[in-house]
């Protein structure tokens, strides 16, 4: 039984379409992110969870109850929000007794758990402190305090660490899933950082133009992308437009590419995702295409000329024509590389994803 | 040898520096002695001689005319009255203010935007002007009266605009703008994502509008009680014209003045002026021990929430409706007078008979022609005059970005901050009486030029009045300018003057522009000071619509009126354009 569950929920402001028919699943325990480009409805979404947007059509339900039509403050959900929404004429103590107080706790409980919760984001001592006295980094860790203070069942994270700078939101995404795990917390994070994402979450949905595309571990996600939309989304790729050959085998698939006119063989499981003579998308991460400077005879492999080659620390990233197909490739030493050298570029038949959508 | 034009260069660059430095310093000097003379003239010397005077009799120091004045039962009545009045008036503004702003800034209904739009039209409307509309309306004779009794077929009116009821109606029209406007800019700065959080902490809607909503608006409360206050304070021409027996301060010094007894009028005028300014400082306690955050748009859009539910739909329109039909009816009274033919409005509901008469007689009446000079000339020579003035003293009250030294320190500028703000918060009337007093004899500042009894002594009083609002017009348009935009016209090569008038100036002009318009609609409807000090060679439009009145001319003093709107709502027309354009 999942803890929490959207049912085709779908919201529209005006003629726009924000979130269209969003099913999915978050298990108790879980750290779930939704990842998107902006406006793709991600955080509608959230809201939508949260009760502070409500749903046009479709239902939430929360350990089986349908909460929908819940208020927000009656679903005990703590929320930290982008520009974490403190309350500036509180003070730290009183901003994070807030939850609390509108509870009714007794007072010694309410500042022993104003107390914890803030030695639970490394700000002890800081109850007397105003808002304004504090920087980016310790305002966002009293925004995580005052919604674990309230301890709920469920944490809803609006892009937290958009507003820190680079360093400080690395050390701090480390500092907030240890906590979310120590608590055995629920959570729910929206971020349109992939990077964050995959660091955080034991499970994503992506989601583009108010559709979610496609769930999974992040791994799954990066490896596998579905659709076009995800993998366009989701790092770097090359995508391939090519046509599927009938020559083509059940589970070994023939296509031409519509550039340069290479012929291109891949693993397909499921045979009927692509249609004969019809123009679909094939991709390949920069990682895994390899190149080398004698022409070899591997199956998949193109010959090309070296364009241009970006030193980026670690890797280099190579540009090759082969032919009129751009690819790129991702090489950790490129020695022996030059610009205008023919060599040979290998898409191997393991790696290739043929993309719905195309 | 190449060396050497480098080293001449840069000898030739530090000594460039170096006297334009010095230059910037006496230009400072210059424009601070400027600042200085005006305000000693203006605002030091005219209170301190209406306060020596008040303390004074028969050449040595007393307390009998105080002693004297607060054992008058009527003068205490007056206080009482003034205090209770305005009191009153917030109370009211709020109860009427409040509401309204939620209504409107909070949901969207049809009708909305025709409220909107007519809200705060009060605000614009001379008070003098103001006042003879409301009378046309609602007076014993005006058309609702004269409906009702026809109606009804009454003997008599069926009630009297006087006294308390009738002030407290006109001042609660006039001024609930105040509340209206200032609770919706609050409402609209308040981050919604305040209220959400507050929400999913558990805060039921009562809790969270307790606990964040309404600290987010006190300030914006605060604010407007203040001006209703200090507005109701100095409130002249509804006293004057239906008060009945309620006896204000304003109408007591007035009416002092009137009767030769100068002594009761200045020591009636400091009491005004300390009560006036002990508000100022009480409410100003308040302000800034609260904390806003500003509206930051990611995450929490603020949108007005649509009123789904048929019949509040109905009700919420049909209020727009009848709130914007009750705004625009004082000015549409006015007008529809002012097209009345003389004699033809006596008891029936609406005049009977309609003429351009009236705005013939205004234009060709070389009377009439003398009051439009006289307002047109005295405004602009008063707005013109701000707009100089506002120049030297926001320079000085600039803060300057970056190590470049400030000409006055921190404690300067809030000094000179305040001195300009007093003559804004006191009430017309004591700034009329105070530049009356300490000009209307040979003074040791002006030698034996009498300023009581020309021209110019209209003209300088309502330089005193209104130059503050340019002065704060030009003071927020040139904070908004990046100071490293004069910087990088300074690198440029750019001397001072050449910074000011091609980087500066067509930044800032257009907002400077709007305030001194203001000040000059303002200026141009002004009654309170000038009944008080004016002379043949000065007489305003004001009191020109004033006597028009007292002899029974309504048809020509709502002319007169009507034709002020228009002036009015040109000039805010242009002045909101140019605040776009800022």
């Amino acid at each position: 039984m999942p803890l929490l569950s959207l049912q085709n929920i779908s919201r529209n402001f005006g003629a726009t379409r924000a979130v269209a028919d969003v099913s999915l699943d978050v298990a108790q325990g879980e750290f779930f992110g939704l990842l998107g480009p902006s406006g793709c409805g991600k955080t509608t979404t959230l809201r939508m969870i949260a009760g502070l947007e409500k749903p046009d059509s479709g239902a939430i339900l929360f350990q089986d109850k349908d909460i929908t039509d819940l208020p927000p403050e009656r679903r005990g959900f703590g929320m930290v929000f982008q520009n974490y929404a403190l309350f500036p004429h509180l003070n730290v103590f009183e901003n994070v007794a807030f939850g609390l107080r509108a509870r009714h706790v007794p007072k010694a409980e309410t500042s022993d758990r104003v107390r914890s919760a803030l030695e639970l984001v490394q700000l002890p001592g800081y109850e007397k402190r105003a808002i304004d006295e504090l920087s980016g980094g310790q305002q966002q860790r009293v925004a995580i305090a005052r919604a674990i203070a309230i301890e709920p069942v469920l944490l809803l994270f609006d892009e937290p660490l958009s507003n820190l700078d680079v360093s400080l939101r690395e050390e701090t995404r480390g500092e907030l899933r240890e906590l979310v795990t120590r608590l055995g917390l629920t959570a729910v994070y929206v971020t349109h950082d992939q990077e964050e994402a995959f660091a955080l979450c034991d499970r994503i949905s992506v989601m583009v133009g108010g559709r979610l595309m496609q769930s999974g571990a992040p791994r799954e996600l990066y490896e596998e992308p579905s659709d076009l939309a995800v993998a366009r989304f989701l790092g770097r790729n090359n995508l391939i437009r090519a046509m599927r050959l009938s020559a083509s085998k059940t589970t070994d698939g023939e296509f031409r590419t519509l550039d340069g006119g290479h012929t291109l063989h891949l693993t397909v499981a499921r045979d009927e995702l692509a249609p004969l003579n019809k123009p679909v998308v094939l991709a390949i991460r920069p990682e895994h295409v390899r190149l080398s400077s004698n022409h070899a005879d591997a199956p998949n492999s193109l010959r090309g000329t070296i364009r241009e080659i970006v030193f980026a620390g670690a890797t280099s990233t190579v540009r090759v024509d082969a032919n009129g197909l751009l690819l790129e490739a991702l090489v950790v030493q490129p020695d022996g590389l030059q610009i205008n050298q023919q060599c040979a570029v290998v898409l191997p038949a393991d790696k290739l994803r043929l993309l719905n959508h195309g | 040898m190449n060396t050497d034009v480098k080293r001449i260069r840069g000898l030739e660059q530090s000594k460039i520096r170096r006297v334009s430095a010095a230059a910037r310093q006496w230009q400072l000097v210059l424009l601070f002695v400027v600042t200085v003379v005006v305000l000693i003239y203006g605002v030091i010397y005219p209170n301190l001689s209406v306060v020596s005077a008040s303390f004074q009799r028969a050449g040595s120091w007393t307390l009998a005319n105080y002693k004297e004045i607060l054992s008058q039962r009527v003068v205490i009545e007056s206080i009482l009255s003034s205090l209770g009045l305005s009191i009153g008036t917030v109370v009211l503004c709020a109860l009427v203010g409040v509401p309204l702003a939620f209504l409107f800034e909070r949901f969207t209904f049809p009708g909305r935007r025709l409220f909107a739009g007519v809200a705060a039209l009060p605000l614009v409307l001379p008070p003098l002007v103001g006042t003879v509309a409301f009378i046309f309306l609602c007076g014993e004779s005006g058309i609702l009266a004269h409906g009702i009794q026809n109606l009804f077929g009454l003997q008599n009116p069926p009630w009297r605009l006087s006294g308390w009821p009738a002030l407290l109606l006109f001042h609660t029209y006039t001024m609930y703008p105040f509340f209206y406007v200032l609770t919706g800019a609050g409402l609209r700065r308040i981050d919604a994502s305040l209220a959400e959080a507050a929400r999913s902490l558990g805060g039921s809607r009562a809790f969270v509008f307790l606990r964040v909503l309404a600290p987010q608006l006190t300030p914006s409360l605060i604010a407007a009680a203040l001006l209703t206050f200090m507005t109701s304070m100095a409130s002249f021409s509804a006293p004057l014209l239906f008060g009945g027996n309620v006896r204000v301060l304003t109408l007591e010094i007035f009416q002092a003045r009137q009767r030769g007894d100068m002594t009761m009028a200045i020591t009636e005028t400091v009491i005004l002026a300390v009560i006036s300014l002990a508000a100022l400082t009480i409410f100003q306690r308040y302000e800034g021990t609260r904390k806003f955050a500003a509206a930051t748009m990611k995450g929490a859009p603020r949108r007005r929430v649509t009123i789904a539910s048929g019949k509040a739909r109905a009700l919420a329109a049909t209020a727009a409706v009848v709130f914007a039909i009750v705004l625009v009816l004082p000015v549409a009274t006015l007008i529809l007078v002012s097209f009345a033919r003389e004699g033809s409005w006596t008891t029936q509901t609406l005049p009977s008979a309609y003429t351009l008469a009236n705005f013939q007689r205004i234009f060709s009446d070389p009377f009439a022609a003398e009051v439009f000079f006289n307002s047109f000339s005295m405004s602009v020579i008063a707005a013109v005059a701000a707009l100089a003035w506002s120049f030297c003293v926001v320079t000085l009250l600039l803060k300057r970005a970056r190590g470049n030294a400030t000409f006055l320190g921190n404690s300067g500028r809030r000094l000179l901050s305040l001195l300009i703000l007093i003559p804004w918060a006191l009430p017309g009337t004591v700034v009329a009486v105070s530049v009356a007093e300490a000009y209307g004899q040979p003074s040791w500042l002006l030698g034996s030029f009498v300023l009581v009894g020309t021209f110019w002594i209209l003209p300088v009083i309502y330089f005193l009045r209104f130059m503050p609002l340019v002065v704060r017009a030009l003071q927020a348009s040139m904070e908004q300018v990046d100071p490293s935009l004069a910087e990088a016209a300074g690198s440029l090569g750019a001397r001072a003057w050449r910074r000011f008038v091609r980087v500066t100036l067509p930044l800032v002009w257009p907002g400077a522009v709007a305030g001194t318009l203001l000040a000059f609609v303002i200026a141009l409807g002004e009654y309170v000071a000038s009944v008080l000090v004016f002379v043949p060679a000065n007489r305003p439009i004001s009191i020109a619509i004033a006597s028009e009145l007292r002899d029974f001319n309504l048809g020509a003093a709502a002319a007169y009126g009507v034709v002020l709107i228009v002036i009015i709502s040109v000039s805010m027309l242009i002045a909101g354009k140019l605040e776009r354009l800022r």
